[in-house]
């Protein structure tokens, strides 16, 4: 990626910022042109090897593209018994997915790459209360290691010939399953907590300050934000 | 299911969420000392594991959301788990959203943290097992109904063209509410069994 920031705290801002921007778009065409840019920026960068992750759709997203022609008023494109899809309907329907699918890649593209884990001196320089950031590094570091616990559970589940299905006899499976989960994660936490304490912990993480965003930084981080703000000052006008 | 992508609300509706999350968290962040931050962490990466199952409903499946249970053993603190977990699904998965985060957070943790506080007390009371299962069962349910109820508003306040769609939403969080109503009294059932400590937000 050329554009984006090697500076995390630049790259966070800069992405918040022209999303923001992006999703209070309202015409079409610009959204398309957004679209068109983040497709090229998603094309770009590395995440496009995790493409199918992106083709996840929420169910009442799905019901809001459906609803949309028939809700807004216009001129009517059919008719289906009383309800009348009309042309500023489909218009609505398809800017929202305009947006979305621009934000979808923009926020693959540019933070698709970034472990979490790492984030910790980014957040504070961001201004991210310290508690806050505590804790997301440490959610990040256990969600692997926790998820991979889970997955030994549901396979020893399974070869003990366990097959999910819609009844009670799952639900109490999994609950017991995520039961398990919790009593091992209380265990972990305790453990941990001890490791800090014995290691001098006294309730600060030490982040050693970032170094100042480079040139490049600045030039990467002004033009994705100004880029959305621009686009959303031509919205206006 | 109860993730707002970007591109949908309305600035309002955002900045509100934004606001009404930022005062949840620093509630969260307040009641939490430096002992207490390793146990919020590791369990909210637990529930995070959690609600990655597929847990079969009829011809689909649905992932769970466990914000009741999370309010049963966080209190407030369900607040800052949420929008941590919330953060790193963007991060590591592209799902949910940017700027929906604070609305997503909201949405998700305040009906966990008000039935599970609410109710969380009586469930560690009740002595015996079928009441307390009804409890958990409840506080699960009624989480899920209340998030649907709460994305529903969030959609309603953005649009008025939404409105259709905010109306019938509720209905659709029908199932989820179920799956989660007889998890959540399993996992607590499980935990009074096992760990009847872990019910409580506070450390002993």
């Amino acid at each position: 990626m050329i554009l984006a920031p090697t500076d995390l705290r630049l790259r966070l801002a800069a992405t918040s910022i022209a999303v923001a921007c992006l999703s209070q778009l309202r015409s079409p065409a610009i959204a398309a042109a957004a679209l068109a840019v983040a497709l090229a920026l998603w094309l770009a960068s590395p995440a496009r090897r995790h493409g199918h992750r992106l083709l996840h759709v929420e169910g009442f997203v799905l019901l809001l593209f459906l609803t949309l022609p028939f809700t807004v008023k216009g001129a009517p494109v059919f008719t289906i018994g009383p309800l009348a899809a009309s042309a500023e309907g489909f218009a609505r329907a398809a800017l929202v997915a305009l947006k979305m699918s621009a934000a979808l890649l923009l926020v693959a593209a540019l933070l698709g790459d970034l472990e979490p884990a790492r984030l910790g001196g980014a957040l504070r320089g961001l201004r991210v209360p310290e508690p806050v950031v505590r804790l997301f590094v440490l959610t990040a570091r256990y969600v692997g290691l926790i998820r991979d616990e889970a997955r030994r559970l549901r396979e020893a589940m399974r070869v003990r010939a366990f097959r999910p299905r819609t009844d009670r006899h799952t639900w109490r499976s999994y609950g017991n399953l995520i039961g398990m989960l919790l009593v091992r994660a209380l265990d972990r936490a305790r453990r941990v907590e001890e490791a800090m304490a014995c290691r001098g912990y006294d309730g600060r993480f030490p982040y050693a300050p970032l170094p100042a965003p480079l040139l490049r930084d600045w030039a990467g981080f002004a033009l994705l934000a100004g880029g959305g703000i621009l686009a959303l000052a031509m919205d206006i006008a | 299911m109860a993730h707002i992508p970007d591109g949908i609300l309305s600035a309002p509706v955002l900045i509100g969420g934004g606001l009404l999350a930022a005062g949840g968290v620093a509630l969260a962040v307040r009641g939490l000392d430096d002992r207490a931050i390793p146990r919020t962490a590791i369990l909210s990466a637990a529930f995070f594991a959690g609600s990655l199952i597929a847990v079969p409903m009829g011809p689909t499946s649905i992932h769970l959301l466990l914000s009741g249970l999370m309010g049963i053993m966080l209190g407030a603190g369900a607040f800052a788990a949420v929008l941590v977990a919330l953060a790193l699904q963007v991060l590591l998965f592209g799902f949910g959203g940017l700027t929906t985060l604070g609305v997503n957070t909201v949405n998700i943790a305040l009906p966990g943290v008000l039935f599970g506080m609410a109710l969380g007390p009586a469930i560690c009371e009740a002595r015996a097992p079928a009441l307390r299962a009804l409890l958990a069962g409840a506080v699960g349910a009624l989480s899920v109904l209340g998030t649907g109820a709460l994305v529903a508003l969030s959609l309603a306040l953005s649009g008025s063209e939404y409105t259709p769609v905010a109306s019938v939403l509720v209905a659709t969080y029908l199932p989820l509410a179920l799956g989660e109503a007889f998890v959540t009294a399993t996992i607590v059932a499980f935990l009074a069994r096992v760990q009847p400590d872990a019910l409580r937000p506070a450390l002993p």
